[in-house]
C-alpha cells in the first residue's frame, strides 16, 4: 500500500454537508470488477453535462472542473462527508482521481475505515480550522502541506493546525502496511479464541 | 457489572484488544454478493490468501442482477454479467454456499439471511453493505463493512473496530393505526439528525418496539445506519425464537434447547447504563414522507415542507435550500397533495410480507392513478411465494403495479434502471439521496401503505384515510 508521510498539495473546496457515496461515486458508474480506473466516474452527476443519460462534456461549475483546482490532491469537505453506502470504489474513484487527503468536520464511519486501507488520509477538522485554510487564499488555489507524522497542516502563511488520526490508521499510512497482514500478528490467539468458542457456544458453529 | 446486550455479545466475540485501543472482533457470518463479492475473493486469491472459514460465508446476487421476469445473468447494468459471472465461479472456488439466481431461497442478502437462519441472535455478522444491521432486529450485531475489511474478514474471521458508545432509543406508548416501524424510524432521524447515533451502538427499546412484528423490526434496524449508528439492534424476546425455530441453518435438537436458554440472557440489565438515551413519544408520530435528500428531511404527512429561514446555522440552511431546489418543492408547500410520477415498493427496508400485505390492504380493489409507474420487488423468492399463496400479487397486478423478481432493484439504479430526471418516486426504500434512484431522480421515503396510497391517489396521500381493513393495526 503506498505509505503517507507528508504532503504538499492544492486543496479543493466541496464545502456540501452529506456528501453521500452515491455522489462520490454513483452505483451507474462503477462498471469494473477492479478497483483501478474508476477515477473517471468520481463525482459523475456533477462533474459532467448530461443529454439524458449520456455525458456531453465537463460542468465547468463543478469545483474540481475550474482552473485552479484541477490539479487538487486534497478536498476540504463538509458534515458527515462519505455518508451512506458502504462502497470501497468511493474511496478508490478518489484515489485513482489522485486525491491523497479529505479534511472535513466529519466522516462517514465506513467510508473513514475505507480510507486509511487504502492510503488515504482522512482528517476530522473543527469547522473553524476549515475556515482558516479556506481563509488563507481567498478564492485562489489553497497549497498547504499535511504532515502525517507530526500531525499538522502547515498553511502558506507559516502557521499550522494540529490534528489527531486514530493511531492504527496513522500507523497504517505511515509504514504502508498491508491490512491483513497487520491483523495475522495475532493469527494464534484467534486460533484460540475460535477453539474455546466452539467449546462455549458450539450452535454458533455451522 | 451491569452490561448492555451490546455489551454482552461483544465480549464473547472480542480476541483482544490492539494497541490502538480498536479491538479484534471474532466474526460469526460473512455474507457476499455479487457486487463487491467477486472482487473480494479475486483480490484474495491474487495474493495467495484463502477463506479461513467457508462454512460461515454465504452470497447471494441482488446488487446488479436485474428484476425482471424470466431474467437471466444479462443485465442493464454495463459490464454487470461480469460481476454476476464472477460472483459465481468464485464462490464455487471458495467453497461458499451462493444463492442463486434461480434458487428458491434467493433473495436480498439481509432477508435471506435472516430467512435462513444464517444470522441468529447473539452472533456478530458482517457484509458489504451498509444495510447489515437490518439483522440487529434478531438480537445480532451486524454492520456493513468496504473491500477492505470484506478480504481481512474472509481471510481472518475478524475485523479490526474501535468499540462504539452505547445508545439507547426508548419508544414510549403505542402507534396509531396505520403507523408502522418505518414512520417510526423516519421520526427519529428527522428529529436528531441524521447524523444523531454516530459513533454509536443503539439498541431500539420500549413497548412500541416490543409490540412490532419481526418484520417492523427489520425495517427498524434497517435504517439505523441512515441515523449514523455503528449498529442498530434489538433484545430477543419469544417472537425473535418463533421466528429463529426451525429455519434451515438454525440448530435444533438439544442444541435448540442450549440456545434458547442463552438468547434469554440476551438483554440489556436494568441497570445498564448508556452513555446516551433518546426517548420518542409515539403518540406523536404519524405516517411520515421526507420532502428533502436527507432521510432527516423528513415530516408527518399532515406538515408542509419546512423553511430553510428557520435553520439553526448557515449549514443547514443551505444544506436545505439545496435539496429544496433539488426536489423542485418551495418552503410552506403542504405535502399532501404532491404529484407523483412513480412508486416502488421493494428493497431490504420495507419488502418483506408484512410490507406487501399492508400495501395490498391499500390497493385491493382499486386502480394506480393514470400516468403513474408503479412497481412491486418482493425482497426475497419466500416473501414472494408466501404473497403470492396470499393472493397479493393479484392485488398489485391488479392495481396496475409490475410485479418483480427479488433483487435490491430501484433502491439504487440496481440492475442498471432508474428513473428519469425530475420524476418524483415515492419509494418504500432507505435512502434519497440526490440521484439514487436515477440521475436528478427526486424520492420521497415512505412507509409501503404510504407508497402504495401515493400510487392511488397520484398524489402524496395520508394512507390511514385509505384503508380497507380499519380492524388492522
Amino acid at each position: 500500500m503506498k505509505a503517507f508521510a507528508q504532503h504538499r498539495g492544492v486543496a479543493a473546496p466541496l464545502l456540501v454537508d452529506n456528501v453521500d457515496t452515491d455522489q462520490i461515486i454513483p452505483s451507474r458508474e462503477m462498471k469494473r470488477v477492479s478497483k483501478l480506473g474508476l477515477g473517471d466516474g468520481l463525482f459523475a452527476g456533477w462533474r459532467y453535462q448530461y443529454d439524458g443519460t449520456e455525458r456531453t462534456g465537463e460542468n465547468p461549475e463543478f469545483v474540481l472542473n475550474k482552473p485552479q483546482y484541477r490539479n487538487a490532491s486534497i478536498l476540504l469537505g463538509g458534515r458527515n462527508f462519505g455518508c451512506g453506502s458502504s462502497r470501497e470504489h468511493a474511496v478508490w474513484a478518489l484515489a485513482d482521481f489522485g486525491i491523497r487527503a479529505i479534511l472535513a468536520p466529519g466522516f462517514g464511519r465506513i467510508f473513514r475505515s475505507n480510507c486509511a486501507r487504502n492510503g488515504l488520509l482522512a482528517v476530522e477538522l473543527e469547522q473553524t480550522d476549515i475556515d482558516r485554510i479556506l481563509a488563507a487564499d481567498g478564492d485562489t488555489a489553497t497549497e498547504i502541506e499535511i504532515d502525517l507524522d507530526a500531525q499538522a497542516i502547515r498553511l502558506r502563511d507559516g502557521t499550522a493546525i494540529e490534528f489527531r488520526v486514530p493511531q492504527g490508521d496513522r500507523e497504517m499510512l505511515l509504514k504502508g502496511l498491508d491490512y491483513i497482514d497487520y491483523t495475522l500478528q495475532y493469527e494464534k490467539e484467534i486460533d484460540a479464541h475460535v477453539a474455546r468458542d466452539r467449546q462455549s457456544r458450539p450452535w454458533a458453529h455451522l | 457489572m451491569a452490561t448492555t446486550l451490546f455489551d454482552k455479545i461483544w465480549d464473547t466475540h472480542e480476541v483482544r484488544q490492539l494497541p490502538d485501543r480498536s479491538s479484534l472482533v471474532h466474526v460469526d457470518r460473512v455474507f457476499l454478493h455479487e457486487r463487491t463479492g467477486g472482487v473480494a475473493l479475486t483480490s484474495l486469491a491474487d495474493r495467495q490468501r484463502t477463506v479461513r472459514n467457508p462454512r460461515h460465508v454465504f452470497a447471494t446476487m441482488d446488487h446488479i442482477l436485474d428484476t425482471f421476469p424470466g431474467r437471466g445473468d444479462k443485465t442493464l447494468v454495463p459490464g454487470g454479467e461480469v460481476f454476476i459471472r464472477t460472483m459465481r465461479k468464485k464462490a464455487l472456488d471458495s467453497g461458499i454456499v451462493l444463492f442463486d439466481i434461480d434458487d428458491s431461497r434467493h433473495g436480498i442478502t439481509h432477508l435471506i439471511s435472516a430467512e435462513q437462519g444464517i444470522t441468529l441472535p447473539g452472533l456478530v455478522v458482517a457484509c458489504p453493505d451498509s444495510h447489515t444491521c437490518t439483522l440487529g432486529a434478531l438480537g445480532a450485531v451486524g454492520w456493513g463493512i468496504g473491500s477492505s475489511d470484506c478480504e481481512h474478514v474472509l481471510a481472518t474471521e475478524t475485523l479490526r473496530t474501535a468499540k462504539p458508545g452505547q445508545l439507547r432509543v426508548w419508544f414510549d406508548g403505542t402507534l396509531g393505526p396505520g403507523v408502522t416501524a418505518k414512520d417510526m424510524v423516519l421520526h427519529l432521524i428527522a428529529r436528531y439528525g441524521a447524523a444523531g447515533a454516530r459513533g454509536y451502538a443503539l439498541e431500539f427499546a420500549g413497548p412500541a418496539v416490543t409490540a412490532l412484528d419481526m418484520d417492523g423490526r427489520f425495517t427498524l434496524c434497517n435504517m439505523a445506519v441512515e441515523f449514523s449508528a455503528f449498529t442498530g439492534l434489538i433484545a430477543p424476546d419469544q417472537k425473535t425464537v418463533d421466528y429463529v425455530k426451525g429455519r434451515a441453518y438454525a440448530p435444533d435438537g438439544d442444541s435448540w434447547s442450549e440456545c434458547e436458554r442463552e438468547w434469554a440472557q440476551l438483554r440489556s440489565d436494568d441497570d445498564a447504563r448508556f452513555d446516551l438515551e433518546y426517548r420518542i413519544d409515539c403518540a406523536q408520530i404519524e405516517p411520515t414522507v421526507t420532502w428533502g435528500t436527507s432521510p432527516q428531511h423528513a415530516v408527518g404527512v399532515s406538515q408542509s415542507v419546512p423553511s430553510p429561514a428557520a435553520a439553526d446555522d448557515p449549514e443547514t440552511r443551505k444544506t436545505m435550500e439545496l435539496a429544496l431546489d433539488y426536489m423542485g418543492l418551495v418552503p410552506g408547500q403542504p405535502l399532501k397533495g404532491l404529484a407523483i410520477d412513480a412508486a416502488f415498493i421493494g428493497s431490504c427496508t420495507n419488502a418483506r410480507l408484512d410490507d406487501l400485505r399492508a400495501a395490498a390492504d391499500i390497493l385491493r380493489g382499486r386502480r394506480v392513478a393514470p400516468g403513474i409507474r408503479a412497481i412491486c420487488t418482493p425482497g426475497s423468492q419466500q416473501v414472494k411465494k408466501a404473497a403470492e399463496a396470499e393472493g397479493i400479487d393479484r392485488v398489485f397486478t391488479d392495481a396496475g403495479f409490475e410485479w418483480r423478481e427479488p433483487g435490491c432493484s430501484l433502491c439504487f439504479n440496481a440492475g442498471g434502471e432508474g428513473f428519469a430526471p425530475e420524476q418524483r418516486v415515492m419509494s418504500s426504500t432507505n435512502r434519497n439521496f440526490r440521484g439514487r434512484q436515477g440521475r436528478k431522480s427526486r424520492t420521497h421515503l415512505a412507509s409501503p401503505a404510504m407508497v402504495a396510497a401515493a400510487a392511488i391517489a397520484g398524489r402524496i396521500a395520508d394512507s390511514r384515510e385509505m384503508r380497507t381493513d380499519k380492524d388492522a393495526a
